[in-house]
């Protein structure tokens, strides 16, 4: 049995499930539907989840390259007492949210870039969504929300 | 209410953040099975035979349903009932579904997908606007001759006498694309069979009661039969109507035929293949002008491409043909719009629905008109455009609303530094690589579907006795946030707090058919119907507590979450709501709005043809590079007219989304069609604008209250992607001096 961790619990899958895109495990054998597929082909960033820390496009990841590792999804991100991290509150007061699709993944890829990056300016904000595609807000009030969410943890 | 709160509510915000909230394949229930579409790869032809047999006898497939399997109507749709649940007699474009195999599991029904086999007589595919209108043989459908589907006009005065003596005439062609929705969540459908016969429907619909009209015909079932719930929309933008309507139906026929639930969940490349774009259009535009500036005379003459299927042409070439001149008087106005059926995939409503086309067209046309006559761009629209009770092209006076079109352009003037950074545009001559120009677009917009439909909506306002209010309407929420401005009007009208209230999830069987979420018509007739309940509300309210009260009961106010009557004596809400306990009644209203008057008349080609207008300006700035020809468009600004802001953080949402769907059908999408077949069917090779392609945008509310509607409101959806492709036009013009008559702008060497 092959063993991956996912928002900190532990699961085992057989070597049946090897060629699993992970996306497709996490929402079909998992049941966390939070992470979506907008595309299939790693083009679009509403599947990103975090691996070992690193965002990551979950719909052309084989489970076969996740065995032992560590995936955070969009799940995982609240406090296990409901309290929103800040960024996800930073989303909804900046108005960074419409149809919501897209929004799992930003967040994603945003705890991604803070993580390494706890300053970026506007323009570094802006390129490290550049895989995460949105079709509604025309990516300002995203890039508003990083960077209210910087302010007040500052 | 508090102000704090309303900077930027939405009921769904904290769902949406945390992945909790439910979108149409999140939803899963126990002994589901799957459905997956089976197309042929022609784009015209006739069908011989479908050969199901193969696919049936494989394993773990329930059911292969086809045409023989339809009890309703064989074909449906919003206007033609042209849209065939699954193809009968002919393939009419490449996205025609002949088969549904219904499996155990999706990847049972793909391998068996495969096994379906059928016998085509193809038919010479018909891909050419130009040559298929007017065409005698080979039509895509026998009920439109010549390929005609639509034809609208306009005449006003007599053009054809005017033009021999204008001072100048000034003709051009202009051409736009087929345009993807590219709607983030893909299509999918979910038919659950209840006990009673009664189906429920869960998927990615942008209007519950359109579904069900399209259920309703293919299954030849009433109304009631089918449960159509609202949950979570992964966008729409107009373009979740017609296609997922059918495949809903499919799920609802399977559901009903094998009584267990099924889901139809779609890749990424069906929804490509199936669903509909927005209308590429060809547009002749002839401008006669006197040399002082003014517009004289106009003739203009388009071909809109409906593809295989109808679906909403003749409404939208209705909207283009009423604003075919754009924010101008002229009152000599021959207009022709033609909407023409091809192989090609079909079209059908896309946010604009018909205005991003005819203003790249127009507002190009403003600009090339102005250095014809050597005047100032901004002038020759000030000495043409409509102001307070000028009279439109189609004869209507605008005098039931603030026509604010001069205030809005020269308010996005001032704050771009529009008339100081036109003069430093480069038109091809620069010393470095970079060529600089700014653009400027105008606009007006029709708010609501106007003369083209029956436009009411409802609403329903359910206290309960402990205080809090379930609210209900039946406009559906796509992601703009429709339910919390609801939900923030009816806090407004009793003066209590957002907490109170809990928006409910309706279905089609909750609340009666309010429309379509479309047409910018959301906010202004949602809260519109919000507000008459709440009037009846009130009213009730009032009646049953004035004894308590010992006042007359329009005395009693609703203020800071308290009755109050007088000077000293009050309820809080909830000893009111126990009170109405009390006396046995319920404090429940249901409210009704219909909107005001509007007229078409068809056959003069004139009329009131909406009853109230958003007004609106885009401004860009933009560098091309010399040696790449590759734009980057450093700055917009927006301002639109829209009559009051109830959020305006979402109003600024709709403001920068419609730039970046504007900034995409100017400068990135290309769609690729080759013999009727789309050749970038997904993200990686259809592009829609990134983070890294839109520029910072400052966007401007101007509120003129709308004296049309209870509402105040005139709406943002479309004017805001309504000029942002002609902005960026005339924006390339003034940085390369080449103009640009068709979309995408492809510059790729072209400026060296």
């Amino acid at each position: 049995m092959n063993e991956i961790t996912v928002n900190g619990r532990v699961y085992h899958f057989d070597d049946s499930l090897l060629d699993k895109k992970l996306l497709n495990y996490i929402r079909e054998d998992l049941e966390l539907t939070g992470t979506k597929n907008g595309c299939g082909v790693g083009a679009c960033g509403a599947c990103t989840v975090l691996i070992d820390g690193a965002a990551k496009k979950s719909c052309v990841v084989p489970l076969s390259k996740v065995v032992g590792k560590s995936v955070v999804t969009i799940e995982g991100v609240e406090s296990s007492d409901g309290t929103l991290h800040p960024l996800q509150q930073a989303f909804i007061d900046s108005g960074a949210i419409q149809c919501g699709f897209c929004t799992p993944g930003m967040i994603m890829k945003g705890l991604d870039l803070l993580e390494k990056n706890p300053h970026p300016s506007r323009d570094e904000i802006r390129k490290a969504f550049s895989g995460n595609l949105c079709r509604c807000t025309g990516y300002q009030q995203i890039i508003d929300a990083v960077e209210l969410y910087i302010v007040r943890t500052e | 209410m508090e102000d704090s709160e309303k900077k930027v509510f939405r009921n769904d915000a904290v769902a949406k953040v945390t992945g909790r909230a439910k979108y149409a394949d999140d939803y899963t229930f126990h002994g589901m099975i799957h459905g997956v579409p089976v197309y042929t790869d022609s784009v015209h032809a006739e069908i011989l035979g479908i050969d199901t047999a193969e696919a049936e006898s494989f394993p773990g497939v329930r059911k292969v349903l086809t045409w023989k399997d339809v009890p309703g109507e064989p074909a449906w749709g919003q206007i033609e009932h042209d849209h065939y649940i699954f193809a009968r007699e002919k393939i009419r474009y490449h996205g025609d579904v002949i088969a549904l195999v219904v499996a155990d599991t999706r990847d049972i029904a793909l391998q068996a997908a495969a096994l379906v086999k059928w016998e085509l007589k193809e038919l010479e595919p018909v891909l050419d606007q130009k040559t298929a209108l007017g065409a005698k043989s080979n039509l895509v459908n026998e009920k439109f001759p010549g390929n005609k589907v639509t034809h609208h006009h306009v005449r006003r005065g007599n053009a054809e006498a005017v033009f021999p003596a204008c001072y100048k005439i000034v003709e051009r062609e202009f051409r736009t694309p087929f345009v993807e929705h590219a709607y983030m969540e893909p299509e999918c459908a979910f038919a659950n069979p209840l006990t009673d016969g009664t189906i429920e429907l869960y998927g990615t619909f942008q209007h519950p009661f359109s579904t069900r009209r399209y259920c309703s015909a293919f299954l030849n079932r009433q109304f009631a039969d089918f449960v159509v719930y609202s949950h979570p929309t992964g966008g729409s933008f107009g373009g979740k109507d017609d296609t997922i309507s059918v495949i809903a139906a499919r799920a609802a026929l399977a559901a009903s035929l094998l009584r267990v639930p099924v889901k139809i969940l779609y890749d990424r490349e069906w929804s490509f293949r199936e669903s509909y774009k927005r209308n590429p259009y060809i547009m002749k535009y002839k401008y006669g002008l006197s040399p002082e500036g003014k517009i004289l005379a106009l003739n203009t003459y388009m071909l809109s491409e409906s593809g295989g299927i109808t679906s909403t042409t003749p409404w939208s070439t209705w909207r283009s043909t009423a604003q075919c001149a754009g924010p101008y008087v002229v009152d000599n106005v021959h207009t022709d719009v033609i909407g023409v059926a091809t192989n090609n995939v079909f079209t059908g409503a896309m946010r604009g629905f018909g205005t991003p086309q005819v203003n790249f067209a127009i507002e190009q046309m403003m600009d090339i008109c102005a250095e014809e006559l050597d005047l100032d761009p901004v002038e020759f629209r000030r000495i043409n455009m409509v102001r307070q009770d000028s009279i439109t092209i189609t004869g209507q006076k605008l005098d039931s609303h603030i026509v604010s079109m001069e205030e809005v352009m020269d308010k996005v003037i001032a704050r771009s530094g529009y008339l100081e950074n036109v003069k430093k545009s480069s038109r091809g001559k620069s010393d470095s690589d970079e060529l600089y120009g700014t653009g400027l677009a105008i606009s007006y917009r029709g708010s609501s579907v106007g003369a083209e439909g029956l436009d009411f909506a409802a609403c329903m306002v359910n206290c309960q006795f402990d205080g809090s209010i379930v609210l209900d309407t039946g406009i559906h929420e796509n992601g703009q946030g429709a339910q919390s401005v609801m939900m923030l009007a009816l806090a407004e009208e009793f003066d209590v707090p957002l907490s109170r209230i809990r928006y409910n999830r309706s279905s089609t069987t909750s609340i009666p058919d309010s429309g379509t979420t479309v047409a910018t018509r959301g906010t202004m007739m949602g809260v519109s119907a919000v507000r008459k309940a709440s009037a009846k509300l009130k009213k009730i309210i009032r009646e049953t507590l004035s004894d308590d009260f010992r006042c007359d009961p329009e005395d009693i106010r609703f203020e800071k979450d308290r009755l109050v009557a007088g000077g000293s004596y009050s309820l809080t809400w909830e000893e009111a709501m126990h009170r109405m306990f009390l006396h046995r009644t319920y404090p429940f209203a249901f409210g009704e709005y219909k909107a005001p008057r509007v007229s078409w008349d068809d056959e003069v080609g004139a009329g009131d043809a909406y009853f109230t207008y958003v007004y609106s300006c885009n401004v860009v700035e933009l560098t091309v590079n010399k040696k790449t020809g590759k734009v980057k468009v450093i700055k917009a600004t927006a301002g639109h007219d829209v009559g009051r802001a109830i959020n305006p953080e979402l109003v600024k949402g709709q403001i920068y989304g419609g730039i970046a769907q504007g900034l995409g059908m100017a400068l990135t999408e290309d769609l690729q069609i080759e013999g009727g077949k789309i050749m970038n069917p997904n993200f990686n090779k259809y592009r829609i604008p990134k983070s890294v392609d839109m520029p910072e945008i400052e966007a401007i509310i101007i509120e003129n209250e709308d004296r049309t509607t209870p509402s105040g409101v005139k709406g943002i959806g479309e004017p805001a992607t309504e000029i942002a492709a002609a902005a960026i036009a005339n924006a390339i013009y003034n940085a390369t001096g080449v103009r640009q008559f068709s979309l995408p702008i492809k510059l790729e060497g072209a400026a060296e």
